[in-house]
């Protein structure tokens, strides 16, 4: 099993490097058109702005090959948002993967804090990369923008309004969620996407 | 739901973890990758390791044990202590911290949280306040571990810090830290209730019920505690369980 780690401008990579090092897996981190073509798994994690991690992608030429790619994809956090349409951050157009907009979080009430930081729980699971996870579970989310409810959900979690907590298109999953950082719950999760083939 | 946090604290001196009472007698409570490990397992929901070490060599030490604790430790986890500058910011951060806590330096030179939130977000910038209330009843910032005290006052630092780019802020009351007797409720519900940022409370947990306090009296969203936890006076399983029969969401893991 080969699994590569997109490296683009955006923080917080080590920690899901040493994430898979705690499954055995001993990940490549690459921006190598080339080697990610032939990994076996693709992980595109990250902390970071839509704008200008974006525009790195295109002045690098990997949002096309991250748009060609055929092996199982899982996007983190920023790496959704970024799969998506457009962010609301920065005015943001993005890759196009999943025909949906993210939002920035609109609080109505003081206690609706924004970013919203800590464990929150997953709900109407709906794919095999929650096999073993059972509704209500919690995963540890950092973010201000979110992406609302659609076609591709198969996982939502309620902060302000319910929202998608994870995405699935073909071989593309995402998860708003870092796995990386979400305890026993987060290594089941990562197992269960390199079991895809 | 968004869950409410329980951090346990651990102060590092020379790669072990120790807790002082009052910030003086230091006592030495273990391993921290070996704490860190078991907390996690017990259903933590972040750490704090604070460097409490004042020579270069043990900064070194404590760069390291932070490569140790990214490599084996799955939740989040906050470090602070020493940071002086924006190139401590990007050490401990490379090293694999997903946060970095500032308190004195940020004091002296407010402009180092801009600095810290502009190259890397926010959400990587803990501002720790330490404030004690003086005679006047108004809450003084300290520096250096509460020896020094600023003439700057805590409603109005925490204010700026946020203004400034802090993502979240971590305030231990002085006068309650180690005493174990609650944590300051009515200063955290007005930092709460203030401020659009998440608080941390820190500084006088003793029983189950003064974690309840802080979540339901303090509005604090997280709670910080270090001696309760070190030496097992409170299991964290057993907190979480007494907070959800309180009404508190917290996340169980058992």
């Amino acid at each position: 099993m080969d699994v590569a780690i997109v490296k683009y401008n955006a923080g917080n990579i080590f920690s899901v490097v040493n994430a898979f090092k705690r499954l055995g897996i001993e990940p490549i981190l690459t921006s190598d058109p080339a080697v990610l073509q032939r990994a076996s798994h693709v992980v595109f994690p990250g902390q970071g702005e839509a704008g200008n991690t974006m525009s790195y992608l295109r002045s690098t030429g990997l949002d096309k090959v991250i748009k060609s790619l055929q092996q199982p994809f899982l996007g983190i956090c920023i790496g959704m948002q970024l799969m998506c349409r457009h962010s609301e951050e920065n005015d943001t157009d993005c890759l196009g993967i999943f025909d949906v907009d993210v939002k920035r979080f609109n609080p109505s009430v003081h206690s609706e804090k924004v970013p919203q930081m800590g464990w929150n729980s997953l709900h109407q699971l709906q794919s095999t990369l929650f096999n073993d996870i059972k509704e209500g579970d919690y995963t540890y989310f950092i973010h201000s923008y979110y992406v609302p409810k659609c076609d591709f959900t198969i996982a939502t979690t309620d902060y302000i309004i319910p929202y998608s907590s994870a995405l699935k298109k073909d071989n593309y999953y995402a998860t708003q969620f870092h796995p990386e950082k979400s305890g026993k719950i987060g290594e089941q999760i990562l197992k269960n996407f390199l079991l895809n083939d | 739901m968004l869950a409410k946090r329980i951090i346990p604290c651990l102060d590092i001196n020379d790669g072990m973890t120790v807790k002082g009472t009052n910030f003086v007698n230091l006592r030495i409570a273990g391993d921290p990758i070996e704490l860190g490990k078991m907390y996690s397992d017990q259903g933590a929901d972040e750490l704090v390791f604070l460097d409490i070490t004042a020579s270069h060599e043990g900064r070194k030490t404590f760069t390291k044990l932070v490569e140790r604790i990214a490599k084996e430790i799955n939740i989040p986890f906050t470090v602070g202590g020493g940071i002086h500058e924006l190139t401590d910011v990007d050490r401990l951060l490379n090293a694999g911290a997903d946060k970095i806590s500032v308190n004195s330096a940020a004091l002296k030179n407010p402009e180092l949280i801009n600095e810290i939130a502009d190259k890397f977000g926010s959400q990587v910038c803990v501002v720790a306040i330490d404030a004690k209330e003086e005679s006047d009843h108004q809450w003084q910032c300290y520096l250096n571990g509460g020896r020094i005290a600023t003439g700057r006052y805590l409603f109005d630092w925490a204010k700026e810090a946020v203004s400034r780019g802090a993502g979240e802020i971590l305030f231990t009351s002085m006068d309650h830290d180690g005493v174990k007797n609650g944590y300051a409720d009515d200063c955290l519900r007005e930092l709460s209730d203030n401020l659009p940022v998440p608080i941390i409370a820190s500084g006088g947990a003793g029983k189950k019920e003064h974690f309840r306090d802080t979540f339901l009296i303090g509005h604090s969203d997280a709670a910080l505690a270090a001696s309760v936890f070190h030496f097992g006076e409170i299991p964290i399983p057993e907190l979480k369980d007494y907070l959800w029969g309180e009404g508190i969401n917290v996340r169980r893991t058992l």
